[in-house]
């Protein structure tokens, strides 16, 4: 039960100016700009851009900077900032096949045509803090070589030629594609829409539950088929010229998981497949994405739903941090009506309770 | 819902090639283009500029059913020259005045008189563009991985 | 489709809102009070200035469409309608998809004399989603001067007389069909000119003789 409570509004006003006074912090340091955030904190940003689902590098660097880098807060921010927004339309679905590709890697296989590309990664690195950074050093350009002129072929086609793995999902040839925010969920979802619950999952919630198949609580026997980084046109259908036209490019990664499969009554032993598709760079989202994709697919399979990451309803319902935070942050707010109703209610509990203690023989007598 | 498959022709094609390149073209790219000349042409913006958002599509497995990925702020302008021709300006960002001069770059190349220095200057975008892209792909080359391997040698 | 890539068809560009979020509120703020009170005749007017939508799509209805359509509501045309440029006015301001399927439309719209197909037909909703269901947007002769109607129903004290002029003779049928389904159902915004007068499926409907 919530009651009007008045008489805060000078606090909150004063509250509000000493945030402000706080996030600018000591005056002689210069301010950080939002060009400087986007630079050189890009990873961050492309974060606050994936769950917030809302691609736009200088918004979602304005949305740190004004959050003081608190990333839910400024997912919060940049998810509210974008209801004010109105919707144009769809785009052509992008097409990461023939992506502009700043990294590529396959576990699957070593040699395949275009090559493992390692791009601007942090593995291979030693995870030691690097004083160097403590001061701006000049930092040398990055080096140039002749690129393969063969096709960045998708590495799943390399198996798909055998017929030894599953095709890209389908749906029926007249499904619209769901979208959560415009329909309120129901349960069971269609794999379109777990994706685009998953694409604004919390990545440290999808994390979890990625690492939980690991350790058997449903596995999946994962093997990472394709990672990809790099830039796919986005396209739009323009109803008064009769054609699509790009927009610009944005940055996504890609992650194809390739997973065994014994297969059942219905269909041969092969592989089965997760999908992982972010905004911006952000590997380790694309990754647990496609692990927990095809852990909530284990229904489709035939497979003993047995673990959290296979349980829809639970995945899906507590993967976005906007909601989480509402939820558990509004418990700060004022409920003294609905505290004072338990503090009662305890007090006389507490009262019967006590009075009770204090007769035993009473109660031996009422028996 | 309707879909557009049809094979477009070569005026479509060219037309979206145009627009295609304008929308990458930077705001500085655009400004500078439009002090070449004489004078900003006359005209009547018919819709915008505004800004709202695109829902990007990405495919089930890289190729299969469209899902909903996310948004992306875009703004957009439709003008019309004096001289009647419609222009569409549409570009990923918040930038309303860069989606004004996409739209006006767009009309003037389907005017004779400027038709031919807009596409000398979409030309420019695209080698800029291609040029950049080719950079990037030589440095992500220098990232390629070459195996060593006891059979093959070092080829 | 029809492509409009011939630029000197300038109707589909011309005659949108100059001003979008003001004459979109304007708009939207009569067509709810029109909703909150069934039967009662409101006027565009004070909103729609500039607004023009080429024929056979009326003032009235070209403003509704341009407030309430966008690219989330598909929409239905008559085919005298879907002919004409008034399909890419619509298309072009609002951003709104066309369906030919009448059962998935949010919105459809029926031209002065275009035949009136059976509510039945259009997206009626579900018990557990009434809302997702069409608004028929209807034009006819004169939302006055015509068949004698009592309206009673939520937001109507008692009983309102109107008489729209130019419904086909089996409105009255359609519509008590229409009542029936409640919940369920579609609401229809009549409209003639710059004027409207809005039936949500809560309004009952009888015919006075006289």
């Amino acid at each position: 039960m919530y009651v009007a409570v008045k008489g805060g509004e000078a606090a909150i006003a004063n509250a509000h100016r000493l945030l402000a006074d706080r996030r600018r912090g000591d005056r002689s340091l210069p301010a950080i700009s939002i060009d400087q955030i986007v630079a050189q904190l890009g990873l961050a940003v492309d974060r606050v851009m994936a769950e917030a689902s809302l691609y736009d590098r200088a918004l979602a660097a304005l949305a740190v900077r004004q959050a003081r880098g608190d990333m839910i807060e400024a997912i919060f921010i940049l998810r509210a900032y974008r209801t004010t927004l109105p919707r144009f339309g769809s785009s052509v679905p992008v097409d990461t096949a023939v992506m502009q590709i700043e990294r590529r890697v396959s576990a699957t296989y070593k040699d395949l045509p275009g090559g493992q590309l390692l791009g601007p990664t942090f593995d291979y690195t030693h995870r030691l803090l690097d004083p160097s950074l403590l001061s701006d050093e000049e930092i040398d350009g990055p080096l140039e070589k002749e690129p393969l002129s063969e096709p960045l072929i998708r590495v799943l086609d390399i198996l798909a030629g055998e017929g030894l793995i599953e095709e890209d999902g389908d749906l029926p040839q007249d499904h619209i594609p769901g979208d959560l925010t415009r329909e309120p969920l129901e349960f069971p979802l269609e794999r379109d829409l777990r994706l685009q619950a998953l694409a604004r999952g919390d990545e440290g919630f999808l994390l979890s539950l990625a690492y939980s198949t690991q350790r058997g609580y449903a596995r999946t026997h994962p093997f990472v088929g394709e990672v990809r980084i790099g830039e796919v046109e986005v396209e739009l259908d323009l109803p008064e010229l009769g054609f699509a036209v790009s927009l610009g490019r944005i940055q996504v990664t890609e992650c194809q998981m390739v997973n065994q499969f014994k297969g059942s009554a219905k269909s041969p032993p092969q592989f089965t497949r997760g999908y992982g598709l972010v905004f911006g760079q952000s590997e380790r989202k694309a990754m647990a994405m496609s692990l927990v994709d095809r852990a909530l697919r284990a229904e489709e399979f035939g497979e003993d739903i047995v673990a959290p990451a296979q349980d829809e309803e639970f995945v899906i319902s507590h993967s976005d941090n906007v909601q989480a935070t509402g939820f558990v942050e509004h418990l700060k707010l004022p409920h003294y009506v609905d505290f004072q109703a338990e503090l009662d209610l305890v007090r006389r509990m507490r009262a019967e309770y006590d009075k009770k203690q204090a007769a035993p023989e009473l109660r031996e007598a009422a028996e | 819902m309707e879909t557009n498959t049809q094979e477009l022709n070569s005026v479509q094609n060219a037309r979206k090639r145009m627009i295609s390149l304008l929308a990458k073209a930077t705001r500085q790219e655009l400004e500078t283009e439009l002090l070449t000349l004489d004078a900003t042409p006359s005209h009547d913006v018919v819709r915008g500029p505004e800004t709202g958002l695109v829902m990007v599509r990405g495919k089930i497995g890289g190729g299969g059913a469209p899902f909903n990925l996310g948004e992306a702020t875009v703004s957009r302008a439709t003008i019309q020259l004096a001289s009647g021709e419609v222009g569409h300006g549409q570009v990923l960002g918040t930038d309303g005045r860069k989606a004004l001069l996409a739209a006006l770059f767009d009309a003037l190349g389907q005017e004779e008189r400027h038709a031919s220095s807009v596409a000398a200057f979409v030309d420019r975008v695209e080698a800029r563009i291609s040029n950049e892209d080719r950079k990037r792909a030589e440095q992500t080359a220098a990232t390629r991985v070459d195996f060593f391997t006891m059979v093959r040698g070092d080829d | 489709m029809s492509l409009t890539t011939d630029n000197n068809g300038a109707a589909a560009y011309r005659g949108g809102f100059g001003n979008p979020v003001l004459q979109g509120q304007g708009v939207f703020r009569i067509v709810m009070d029109a909703m909150a009170r069934p039967g009662t005749i409101r006027s565009l007017e004070p909103a729609i200035a500039g607004v023009k939508p080429p024929s056979p799509l009326c003032v009235a209805a070209g403003a509704v469409a341009l407030t309430l359509c966008d690219a989330d509501t598909s929409i239905w045309l008559t085919s005298a309608l879907r002919q004409s440029a008034a399909k890419a006015w619509v298309g072009f301001h609002t951003g709104a998809a066309f369906t030919e399927q009448r059962a998935e439309s949010r919105f459809a719209f029926v031209e002065k004399g275009g035949v009136v197909p059976g509510f039945g037909q259009f997206a009626l909703g579900t018990q557990e989603y009434p809302d997702r269901s069409t608004t028929l947007v209807l034009e006819i002769e004169a939302l006055s001067g015509g068949m004698p109607m009592t309206a009673s129903g939520p937001g109507i004290r008692e009983a309102i007389e109107f008489s729209p002029r130019g419904l086909p003779d089996v409105f009255a049928a359609l519509w008590a069909e229409n009542r029936a389904l409640f919940p369920r159902g579609v609401d229809l915004i009549l409209v003639a000119g710059a004027d409207i007068v809005c039936l949500p499926r809560t309004t009952k409907l009888e015919r006075r003789e006289g």
